[in-house]
Order: structure tokens, then sequence, then C-alpha cells
């Protein structure tokens, strides 16, 4: 796969590491348990379109939001994970 | 000797010299293994699968299913190489392959008359009883029976390369399309890669006689490439076969460097990995000929049609006497039509049809060839090498026709492999009677053969068409090319033959073996799926992977089932194109260059002192430092332990990973990592601390320390260095994007060393430069400083202790540090090792990698009060968890033999005292052990439900896979001066 | 027909024309007692099993295409029974100990090959890792050998031992562990579960679920409603997708991992060796093909492939173990979506839905899991409470804390 780091530019997959679902917020302190389950452990898991954190780990090290089609690997957008 | 006299693209000035089974022959340069074997009248060539079938070629390219042998010698033995892709070099050496005694006489062909038996997935049915049996007997049989070729018994004495490259077009073949559309590309300014599999451009223009803009097609072909080279942006890679397809344009080529030589030159790769990044690709792969099915269509001699052209053309071979041209098309036409003009007679034509055209049946006069009409062939005699046939009319009378050779012309199958390899499914085509490529990947398209377009005119068309449109894609527009000049006349597709009868089995998948029979027996037995007949036949399963066979394997299935082709489908074509190398695809990675090897700046010095190194990760870190008489490791650490604790040592600790953290907000960010405080920690102090994960297990541990108000210094186990920091990035740019704070790694930076002991504030006195107090009240437990040592040099200090010693760790830039510890060791601190350092710990009840294995909580580890309540951090809320705080978890205890002597070890299992040995009564494990100088004796760290309750308890440690039963105490983790007096000294 | 030599020998004496489908292409009825979804290994050893062993009669495994089109027939065919925490070790040994009587008492030879399951070592760290997990193994009466590095050189003297970056210190073998022919098991259940009265229904995508009051009542497919009390999802890889209809959210992601065959060659590699110093682990089946792979590529997907660099890597891991590999051919390369769970470890358990049953988050570990899968999934369905045997393979475990993470890498799939 090749991603388009908004930073450097198209790179290799193996330029990069890979988190998980992009969009989770992080409960409060003092939110329940369920919570936190949810964000720790449960996921949408698409067949689609799936916006994910990448880092550019051999990069600009930056942690970008990478939407992509989990189906096809096309995709769709990168943008740095910091607004 | 059956080499036509004159023509053919080889060298006669010249000879090769080479052995297949011993025997020595001769070719010349151009030669494939396959074309010189035939020119030496050489039939008999390899074996099959699973019946020992007496085996010829079939075909003249990697397409190849039967003439596979074992190529070359001792360590670059190779087996299952195709003949008909080997170029021949002076030298060669090949061998048949699953055979015995001989090629010629092969005992294993009674298979043969077992065959009844071993139909298809008869393994399935039988060999269940008795069921011991199988891995005795039958198991190893079968084993040994199957199989090919056999692999070196030495390690592969070749190196191979990767490179990338980064273009516009790549076009995958150099046939007349693959060449029309790198010449419009790359006339158009393009970056064009183009890739040929063989030592030549052209592809079918070197087998056929053809006329590509008034000139013969080779020569074309050579005038195609000189303006190629003419043009700057084209990059021409020969015995190049693109293999896969991945995602986004990316391809994997494997260039074969130097398989043409008979060893690699000096500092040459054998293969060269090419991953090549495109914008568009023009898929030029052409067309595989496929078998047609009849009874005993696996005898030597038996050939496809276009293969006999190719060695009529290319290689000036006549593979056999006396030729039999079978076609179901116009196809078979140019064998004939070849035949003719290099006057080699054909002793009879057999056309499906019963219609074909004037010129044909002209063609088939000069020949001199019997013409049978709607005929078919009812017998083939031969078994190591054909002698005649039976041929049948379309009246159904049958003679006996002499030859050696039978050219069959059944079809193309365009090369629609790299179209598939994103998952794309080919699509039957009515009209070309033949699987095309259906949805493509991304950027590529087709051109001719390969996209079922058999006729050259079109294909060239076609190629200038797509090189034009794909340099178009990337911005380089221009005007229509001119399409080069071919009068063919245009063919029309054969549909795919099978025929019925005859005697004999009739073979769909040559390797394997698979049989018509088989493939009814499948459909019999409910394997009507394509896929399912594919795997409960393995058809299309061999090295070949069905580019022959597969379609006519697809055609029997439709045939029993009276679906349509398109109804069938066809089996999924992935990765590789043709087999790959493992040592290309490895590279450079092997040996002691599997992964890049990290000295510390002390490296050499510590190899000096005569350090044993221990591979840590990526890492060489010094175990111990064997000094003269000393006989075992133990020696050497107990004596480096005894140094430390009676007096000082020096330890190289570069390795663990150091983040220097700057900024306003440095405090409150390391309060979210650290389930302890740190915003309140002084400037000039340092603090241990433990990271959870966010699913509240211990993550890792270290010292920060405050260097300036604004400016922290933070330590990590060498093993998650690279993880922290990534953790770090994580939880500011995603989840604290508005704290004030930069951090970056400075491990390299900086080289570290640890020196302890009852006189380490004396050494550390004398190293650094004159003027600075480090006396115990200028610079006490758990100061940080900024001093300088070795003349002025930037030099940080920490008062920490790992061994339970009086300790500084003290660092400078790395380029300082072989000269730091030089003057460290000349301050008389005696140089320790890993296995020294993991004593002291052990002894000090320090968790690390054992206890930190990412299964343990902070509460397991002791640390359970660390966790602040006034804060939120990483972890916290789900280290909450009833299990996670389940009073009966394992929790961190110190371990000590009952009896004098007894030996601990790591991975022990604890069980009570008087508890049968069975998994209900396992109540944890040991962690970490050493033997501790201090107190004489093995000693241990392990997890023990409710463990910090039960000091005092006698328990079993029980090590079944080393024989280890030995009962231990349960003691506080801590052995050695739990008050903590020594440190602060 | 029972299958013996008897019966291939008569076959073979009368031309092959009396066998008979190895299962009946069966059509769908309106309703069931119970409907497994995902007609891999899984699903047809659930139905088996529920048949068998719970004397269920009225079942259907709906497959959305061929059965074993899936991951059963993707695998890398090892078996093993190696594991380090008690609630995956008994439900691995129960899955060993299926395998071997499975032939028996299925009348379907499907290869299993007890020739051992070897895993190096390569630091002293690693192999202290190693004895805690084969003291585990051993407490649960299941055997396990620690070799130093000279019991490995007299398995495989061949390996990388004088110029390795990591060298081979020794290895856990379990010799009981081994391979099986992977087609073979799913054909092997699909008929034993059709001579049990089964309907095995192909080209039979589940597209909905019904519940009505909490309860399962039934599924909505691509060939029609089928009513039901109970459904079983057997669908690793695409378990979250099908979840979904249920309206469930999962601890699961879907991540690709190849594998790898090499041509066929005479015998090389014995048993099952796998890497400790890099992602690779090899075997050689019957045919002669080395069969081996590596590490998930890593990110989510749903696209059986992958991508070149894990293709490196696996492939130097081999040649640095095995450097004699260097001129063997990779044949064919493909890959799997497999269900990684949050913590590595399966689950197989109720959901909140009543009547709807998980089988699910197999990770790499799926194959070698069948037939115990099989056997607690049916229990679980069956008497509507999990086995002892998989009584920690649970769903909640992820609230509660009381996680099976073997690898201690949190809850990151594609580090486990």
């Amino acid at each position: 796969m090749r991603i388009p780091c908004p930073h450097c530019g198209e790179r290799g997959n193996d330029e990069f590491f890979y988190l998980g679902a992009a969009g989770l917020t992080r409960p409060a302190a003092d939110a329940q348990p369920e919570a936190w389950h949810d964000y720790v452990y449960l996921r949408d898991n698409p067949a689609g379109k799936h916006s994910e954190l990448w880092q550019h780990a051999h990069g600009c090290r930056r942690w970008l939001v990478v939407t992509r089609d989990t189906r096809t690997h096309a995709v769709f957008s990168a943008v740095d994970a910091t607004p | 000797m059956t080499r036509i006299s004159t023509g053919g693209l080889i060298d006669r000035s010249k000879t090769l010299r080479f052995r297949f089974d011993g025997t020595n022959y001769s070719g010349r340069p151009g030669d494939t293994l396959a074309s010189a074997l035939l020119a030496n009248g050489v039939r008999l060539m390899g074996r099959s699968f699973k019946y020992h079938r007496p085996r010829g070629v079939l075909s003249a390219g990697p397409e190849e299913p039967s003439a596979l042998v074992e190529l070359r010698s001792g360590a670059r033995r190779e087996p299952n190489i195709p003949a008909p892709v080997v170029e021949l070099f002076h030298g060669l050496e090949a061998s048949s392959q699953n055979r015995f005694p001989s090629l010629g006489f092969d005992l294993m062909a009674v298979n043969g008359l077992l065959a009844p038996l071993f139909s298809a997935g008869f393994y399935y049915k039988t060999f269940m009883w008795p069921a011991s049996w199988w891995e005795k007997l039958y198991e190893p049989l079968i084993r040994h029976a199957a199989g090919l070729g056999r692999a070196a018994t030495e390690d592969d004495p070749d190196s191979y390369d990767r490179a990338h490259l980064f273009c516009d077009v790549l076009v995958v073949g150099s046939g007349p399309a693959g060449l029309a559309a790198a010449l419009a590309a790359g006339r158009r300014g393009a970056r064009v890669v183009l890739c040929e599999s063989g030592p030549l451009l052209g592809g079918r223009l070197l087998a056929e006689h053809t006329e590509i803009d008034g000139m013969p097609g080779p020569a074309w072909a050579a005038a195609t490439e000189a303006a190629l080279r003419d043009c700057p942006g084209v990059t021409i890679l020969r015995r190049t076969t693109v293999a896969a397809v991945f995602d986004h344009g990316s391809y994997v080529a494997v260039e074969r460097v130097a398989d043409h030589k008979p060893v690699p030159d000096s500092h040459e790769p054998r293969q060269r990995v090419w991953r090549i990044v495109a914008k568009r690709c023009v898929l030029a792969a052409g067309a595989f000929e496929r078998l047609a099915t009849f009874g005993d269509n696996d005898r030597p001699g038996v050939m496809l049609a276009g293969a006999v052209r190719t060695y009529l053309n290319r290689y000036a071979v006549l593979p056999g006497r006396a030729p039999v041209v079978a076609t179901s098309g116009d196809d078979g036409w140019r064998t004939v039509a070849d035949c003719v003009r290099l006057g080699i007679g054909v002793a009879a034509i057999i056309d499906r049809r019963s219609e074909i055209t004037s010129q044909q049946r002209q063609l088939a006069e000069a020949s001199g060839a019997q013409l049978l009409l709607g005929g078919r062939i009812a017998r083939v005699y031969g078994g190591t090498g054909l002698y005649g046939l039976d041929v049948e009319d379309a009246a159904g009378k049958r003679q006996f026709v002499s030859t050696e050779l039978l050219a069959v012309a059944g079809g193309w199958n365009p090369a629609v492999q790299l179209a598939c390899h994103l998952g794309g499914k080919p699509v039957w085509s009515e009209h070309t009677q033949a699987f095309v490529p259906g949805t493509l990947p991304p950027g590529m398209s087709v051109a001719g053969a390969a996209r079922g377009t058999f006729g050259l005119a079109a294909a060239l068309a076609e190629g200038s068409a797509a090189g034009a449109a794909a340099a178009d894609g990337t911005g380089f527009a221009g005007s229509a090319p001119a399409v080069p000049r071919a009068d063919d006349a245009a063919t029309t597709p054969a549909p795919i033959w099978f025929l019925a009868g005859g005697r004999g089995k009739a073979f769909v998948d040559f390797q394997h073996d698979v049989t018509t029979a088989d493939i009814a027996q499948a459909q019999q037995e409910g394997f009507v799926s394509v896929e399912h007949m594919k795997r409960y036949t393995t058809h299309g399963m061999a090295t070949d992977q069905g580019k022959t066979g597969g379609v006519a394997g697809m055609a029997a299935m439709a045939a029993l089932t009276g679906r349509s082709m398109a109804e069938t489908g066809t089996t999924l074509h992935r990765p590789p194109y043709t087999p790959i190398a493992i040592g290309a695809l490895a590279g450079h990675h092997r040996g002691k260059d599997f992964r890049p090897t990290r000295r510390t700046p002390a490296h050499d010095w510590a190899a000096e002192q005569g350090a044993s190194f221990v591979e840590t990760g990526p890492w060489l870190r010094a175990e111990w430092f064997t000094q003269p008489g000393e006989r075992t490791w133990l020696q050497s650490c107990t004596r480096e332990v005894n140094a430390v604790r009676g007096g000082v040592g020096v330890c190289d600790v570069s390795t663990l990973g150091k983040i220097e953290i700057v900024g306003p907000d440095a405090g409150a960010f390391l309060d979210f990592l650290y389930i302890n405080t740190f915003s309140t920690l002084p400037v000039g102090r340092v603090r241990y601390g433990t990271m959870l994960r966010e699913d509240g297990f211990v993550f890792d541990d270290g010292t920060t320390a405050r260097l300036a108000p604004d400016r922290w210094v933070m330590t990590t186990t060498t093993a998650n260095a690279p993880r922290v920091l990534q953790h770090m990035e994580f939880v500011h740019q995603v989840l604290r994007p508005d704290w004030r704070v930069a951090f970056v790694s400075v491990t390299d930076q900086w080289a570290q060393f640890a020196v302890a002991g009852p006189r380490a504030r004396s050494v550390i006195a004398a190293v650094l430069d004159a003027g600075f107090d480090v006396s115990d009240a200028a610079f006490p437990f758990m100061a940080a400083g900024n001093f300088t040592s070795l003349g002025g040099v930037e030099t940080r200090l920490f008062r920490i202790s790992f061994s339970g010693e009086q300790a500084y760790e003290i660092g400078v830039p790395s380029a300082y540090g072989d000269a730091l510890v030089r003057k460290i060791a000349a301050a008389g601190a005696v140089p320790y090792g890993l296995e020294a350092l993991s004593v002291m710990r052990i002894e000090k009840g320090h968790p690390a990698g054992g206890e930190l294995n990412g299964q343990t909580t902070a509460m397991d580890l002791g640390m359970g009060r660390m966790m602040s309540s006034k804060k939120d951090f990483i972890g916290r809320a789900m280290a909450q968890r009833p299990a996670l705080r389940d009073p009966q978890r394992p929790a961190l205890v110190g371990l000590k033999p009952v009896k004098a002597g007894d030996r601990l070890r790591a991975g022990a299992h604890l069980l009570p005292r008087t508890a049968t040995h069975r998994i209900e009564n396992d109540q944890g494990w040991i962690s970490s052990v050493a033997f501790s100088p201090s107190l004489n004796s093995w000693i241990g760290l392990g997890l023990l439900a409710n463990g910090p309750a039960r000091h005092g308890e006698i328990i079993r440690t029980l090590d079944p896979v080393r024989g280890g039963n030995a009962l231990a105490e349960v003691v506080s983790p801590c052995f050695i001066d739990p008050d903590g007096v020594r440190l602060r000294g | 027909m029972e299958y013996s030599f008897v019966s291939l020998l008569r076959e073979a004496l009368r031309g092959h024309t009396g066998w008979r489908p190895a299962w009946r292409d069966a059509a769908p009825k309106p309703a069931y007692d119970a409907v497994i979804v995902g007609g891999g290994g899984h699903g047809l050893a659930t139905a088996y099993y529920l048949a068998k062993e719970h004397g269920l009669t009225h079942i259907a495994v709906l497959e959305k295409s061929f059965i074993g089109s899936g991951n059963a027939g993707r695998n890398t065919t090892i078996i093993r029974s190696n594991y380090l925490l008690p609630g995956n070790e008994r439900f691995y040994e129960k899955s060993m100990q299926l395998w071997e009587g499975l032939e028996q008492d299925l009348n379907y030879n499907a290869m299993v090959s007890q020739r051992g399951v070897l895993n190096l070592y390569h630091s002293d760290s690693q192999r202290d890792q190693y004895a805690r997990r084969g003291n585990g193994m051993r407490l649960h009466g299941v055997d396990a050998e620690l070799l130093d590095q000279a019991g490995v050189r007299k398995l495989y003297p061949w390996l990388d031992f004088a110029n390795a970056r990591f060298p081979i210190k020794g290895g856990l073998l379990q010799r009981r562990g081994g391979t099986a022919r992977h087609d073979a098991v799913v054909w092997g259940y699909a008929r034993a579960a059709d001579r049990l009265g089964v309907d095995i229904i192909q080209n039979c995508e589940v597209t909905g679920i019904r519940i009505e009051g909490g309860a399962v009542q039934g599924v909505e497919t691509t060939r029609g409603y089928i009513a039901t009390n109970k459904a079983g999802l057997a669908v690793a890889g695409n378990t979250s997708r099908v979840a979904a209809l249920a309206g469930l959210r999962l601890p699961i992601e879907s991540h690709v991992l190849q594998a790898f065959v090499s041509e066929g060659i005479k015998p090389m590699v014995d048993g099952v060796i796998t890497y400790g110093a890099g992602h690779f682990y090899i075997s050689q089946s019957d045919k002669g093909g080395l069969v081996f792979g590596g590490d998930i590529d890593g990110y989510n997907s749903y696209a059986q492939r992958g991508s070149m660099p894990v293709v490196e890597d696996v492939l130097e891991s081999g040649m640095a173990l095995m450097p004699r590999l260097g001129r063997l051919r990779v044949l064919r390369q493909w890959g799997g979506i497999m269900d990684m769970s949050m913590d590595g470890s399966p689950i197989i358990d109720r959901t909140p839905v009543d009547g709807l049953y998980l089988n699910a988050g197999w990770c790499y570990g799926g194959f070698k899991a069948t037939p115990a899968s099989g056997w607690c999934f049916a229990h679980t369905i069956a008497r509507d409470a999990p086995h002892f045997i998989n009584s920690e393979l649970r769903l909640d475990r992820f609230a509660t804390g009381a996680l099976l993470d073997e690898r201690g890498a949190g809850a990151t799939p594609n580090l486990h």
C-alpha cells in the first residue's frame, strides 16, 4: 500500500505504524466503566470506509488520520491527527 | 541431431557444452536447455508427480508443466526448473528428478499400474487403520513418494539484491503490444519501465514468422528497442518478470541477473527484486497456449503447436520427425506454414473443423500432409517417446501415422494472472473462447493477447493506444502515435478442445497427473465448484499453476455439469505469476545481516575488557567480563557483583531509552503518562515512575529527572524505548494536542554509565571536572544535575541506584562515551555486565523484563500505592476492573530455597507444598532468578497468588521441563538492605 | 458409503462409478432447531457435534460461498496445544485430543500428522518464558519438552547455528503437535454432519438477523427467511459484519494474514518449526510444498491480500533461520482475514441477544481449534451455557479484566 502523508508525500506502508480506529474519544476520568470498555475494546470494524490512525514512524513521526476502504484498500484521505 | 541448418536466433559460431543426467551434450548461445536437448534428439526430460509418467517438453516457456529439472549441483542445486526457461551456458549441469533409478527406467512408474486405486482424493478414504500407522508407515511412504526435485543440502552461497523504481508507465511484456505501448508512452516523454522475462525483447515475434513495417519480427523488435533507448525516460529490464501486483500501483519484479551464467560474477547478485511504483501499467503479458484433452496427451513428442513454432523459428530445432499438426482453428495452420517454409514434411493435419480456407488447403498440399477435416486422434503410440498415432477422419476411418511430433493447437488463454492479483476475477469471453481480464487493478490496462486480441496488427494497435493513454493519464499528452503496420489476417479464436474417447488417460494437469476421470469423479462426489474441484483433485496446484491445463479442467467440469464456461468460472490467480526464489525476496537480510546491529559507544572498550556480548533486541550488550582464570560465566558474574558491593563498578546503560522533554506543560504531560506525580518534582531531582497502558496493565518503568523548570529527561527500559516514544507521540498528538510540550529521543545521542558501589562517589568526583561538589549534602540520593567532565564536556549526573548501592548514572554525548568509560575505569571502577546488573536488581527486588511482561498490574508488582488518586492518567480507569484488583492475583514475592544449594529456575511454577502436581493447584511462577553472592544462595522473584500475605510460607517450585522440584520460602522481594541505607550513603 | 481400503478397492475395480456426493447440496427449509452461520471448519464441526453429542437433528449450516472458502482453506495447517494460560491451554488440549481421534470418528482421513511443533528460543528470557509455558502444559498433563541448542541440532542440524544474528539457544517442543490437511477437515466434518442429517446450504448469505423481545427469531438470507431460535455465528474474519446485523459491537478487528507455499520438493522439513527472533513458521505438506507464514499485515482489512513489506519480512526470517531455502521458490501467496480479538484469544459464548451465540476472535489460531471450537460451541448452543473447557473464552472478559493475553500485548490487535 501507499499512504499519502500530508507532510512527506506518498510513501510505502512499511514506513508507517498502524494503531487502529480513529475518532474514538477518550472518556472523562470519572466516566462509567462501560464508557471505558467501549473506548478501549469495542470497534466498528467496518467492511468499507474506515478512519484509522497511522503514524509516519519512519518519516515525520506525525500521527495521521487515514480514511481508507477496508475492502479495496483505496485511500480517500490522510490528514494530521492534530486538528 | 534435429537442428535445422539455417535460421534461428542462435549463434552458430560458438558451441556450449552441457550435461544432462550425466551425459555430455552441446548447444549454441541463444538456446534454452529444452531447445538444446531437443536439438540433441533428447525428448524424455522428466517424470510426473504421481504416476511417474515419462514426459517430454510441452511448451517453450514458463508455463511448462513437464520438463522440470534439477539445475546446477551442490549448494546451487535448484529443483523443479522448467527446461524451456533455462538459458544455456557453458558447463551447465542438469538432472531429471522424481525418478528411480533413472529417467528411462523408473521403478516408481508402477504407480501407473495402480492408477485405479490412486484416484482423486483416494488418500482421504483410506490409511486410517490402525490409527497409529499413519505417522509410522503411511505418511512416511507418501512423503517420500511426493515432492518433485530435491532442495540443496547446503546454504545458498549467492547473494540477492533489492531495488526500487518509480515510473509513470510500467509495461509488462515486450511482445508486439508491449513494445508498441512502451514506444508510444516513451515518445511522449513519460518515465517508462519495460519488463521482459526473457533475454531478448520481442515476445512471440521471436517465435513466429511475421513482418512489421516491412521488417521481420525480430528485426522490428530490435529496431524498436533501439528507438526506446533513444527515449530518455525509458528503462528496459530484461530477464525481469513482473511477478506480483500490490495495492496502489505497487509491483514486484524479479530480475535474474546472473542465472544465465555458471555462477554470478564477483560482487554480482544472483537475482534482484525490484519494487516498482507505477502510476499506470500496461499489461501485455501475452497468452499461453492450452493443451487439448485426449487419451495419452502427455506423451513425449506431444507439444503445443505454438511451442513447436518457437523451436522451429527461434531455436532452429525440429522437435521430432514427420510432424502431425492437430488444430481446433486457424492457429495450428501457422505451424504448417512454418514447416512448409522450412521444407519440413508434415505427415498429417487434423482440423477439428469440416471447413477450411483455400489458403489452408494450399498449405496442406504444399506440406505433403494427409488432411483430416473433422478428424480426431484415436490413439497415441510411444511410452517414452511418441512414434505414431492412430488418426480418424470425419467418417471414423482410422489409420496409423508414423510421427515423432504431434503439434496441438487448442487455442490460447490470455495471461490474465497479474490482472487478478487484486481480486479481479477473469470473465469468460464467448468471442475469445477464453477467460479475459475482468475488473482491473486501478491504473492497469491490458493490450494484445493478454486481453484476448490475438492478431498481430490488432495487438500493435492496442499496444500503441494503451501506451499513449497511459502516458496521457500521467500528464504526457501527445498526438496519436504512429501504429506499426502488420498485414496479418484476422483469425478466429479456437474453442477449447475436448476430445472424448481415445485410449489412455487424458490429462488436464500434466504435472499433478490429474485426468478427466479425476474431474469426473470429483463431480460425482460433489466437488463441483471449481475451487472444490481444484482442491480435491489438486488440479492447477503444481508449479505451473495450471497455465496450460487449468482451463481444460474447468471445461471438463463444465461438460460434466452441463453448465457454460461462464457459469463454471475459474479459480483465482494468486501471486506470484511465476515462482520466485525465497532468497531473492529475503534480499540481504540473512545471516548476521538479518537485522541491524546496534552497538553502544563503549562497545570497543567493553570488548577490550573481555566482554561477552549478548543480543538484546537490536543491541549487543556486555553480559560479563571474563578475567583470566575464570572458567564459567557465574564466576565472572559473582566477582563483578562482589566488586560493586565491596568497592565500585561501572556498567554501560546507554541502551536504556532516553527521551528529552521540554515545554511549560511537560509536568502535566508526565503526570498523565505516569501513575505517580511528576509535576511537583523540584528542579535538580529525579523520580522513579511507572507507566500503564490504557488497559491498566504495566507498560514500562524508569526514572525521569527535572533538569530545568521546563526541561526533563526520561529513561525507559531498553526493550520498550521505541514504543514508549510512540506512545508519548500518540498521547500528545492525538489525546492532548493542546499541551505545549515537545520531546525527542536522545538514546543515540547520550552514552550513559552506572557507577555503583560504596566507592562510587570518589570515582564520580575523580571523573568530573574539578570544582564540583558531589558530597551527599550537595548531591543527595535522587539528585540530578548538569556538570562537565573530560575537560568541559557537558555531563548529566543522576544519583539513582538499581543495585541498591551508593550509585550514579553519568551521561555524556555519545562521541565522548568511550573516553568517559575509560576514565571511570581508570578511577578504579570494575566493569560489570548485564548479568551482575540483573543479580543486584533481583537482590533488591526491582521488577524488570521477567516481571514487566505486559500481563502484570502495578498492584501485582507492589506499586499499587504509587497510583495517584488525584489525577487522571493513562490506564487509571481500566486498572480498576475487578479482575485487576482481585487479591488472589499473583503478586511479587521473593523466593529462597529451603535447602541451601538448591537452584531455582525462572519459568518454574509455584504450588502449595503438599498439593498434587496439577494445573488446578498452580499458584504462580518464578519470573527471575539469580545466584546471590551476598546471600550465598540462589534466589528468585516470582508472582504468587496473594503472595505479599504469604511471607514465611514454604511452597513448592516445580519445573518439570528441566526436572526441577524444590521447596522455597516466600520472602520479601527485597533481599538486601531493605531500609535503603546503602544507597543513601 | 463408508470409506475404507475395501471400498476404495471395490470402486477401483468398477471404475469409480459408485461414489456418491460427500455431502448433499441441500436447499434451505423454512425452519431449523439451530442455524449455524458459516460453513468453515468451525461451523461444520459445530453442526456435527450438535447432532452427534446433543441429539439435535434439524440443523442447517449456511455458507455464503462454498464450504471451506474462508480461512479453513487458507491457513498453514498447524495443530498444537502449547499455550501459556490455563483458559486457553485446556481448550486447545481438548482440540488436540479430538484431532487424535478425528479420522476414525469422521471416517475421513484428514491426515492429522503429529510430527512435532518446535518453538525456537534465542535468549535466556525467551527460554524462561517457554519454560513457564512448558511447565504449565505439563501441569495440564500435556507433553512439552524444553530443548537446549544440542537438542535442536539433533532434530534440525541444518538450521543456521553458525552465522545467525540471533543464535538459536534451544526450543520448546510439543511432539504431539503437527499438521492436518485443512480442506479434508472441512470435507470430513461436512460429510459426517451430512450423514447425521445436517443440511449444508451453500451460496446462502445471511443478510439479517430477526430479533424480537431480545431473542432470535430467525435469519434473513439470500435464499429466503429461515426461522430458528438458536443461531450460532462462526464467521471468523467477518464476525463484526455479521454481528452488526444483530446490533452487536465487538472487541474484534479484521486483519489480513498472509501465507505461502513453495514448489513441491522431496522431504526436507519434518515437523513444524517456529522462529523466535522474527515472525516465521514453517512445515512441509505431505505433497512436498513448504507451507509457511509470518505476522499479520497489521491494518484493518477485508481484502484477502497482503502487502509486500510483510512478504519480505517473512522470507527474511525464513532465510535467517534456514539459509538453504534460498534457491527454492515461492509458488503461491495469499491472504486470509483474521478476527483479531483485543487480547489475542478467542470467544465462544452467549451474547446479550437470547439465542444468538458467538464463536469468534480466532486471531491466528483458528485452524488448530476447529474440533474443540465445534465441540464447545455445540455445547454452548445446546445447553445455553458454556462448558468448563470454554468457560474462560467469555465475551465479558474485556469488561471484567479477566483477559487471556498470552503475549501481554494489551488491547492492540496487531501486536498479538
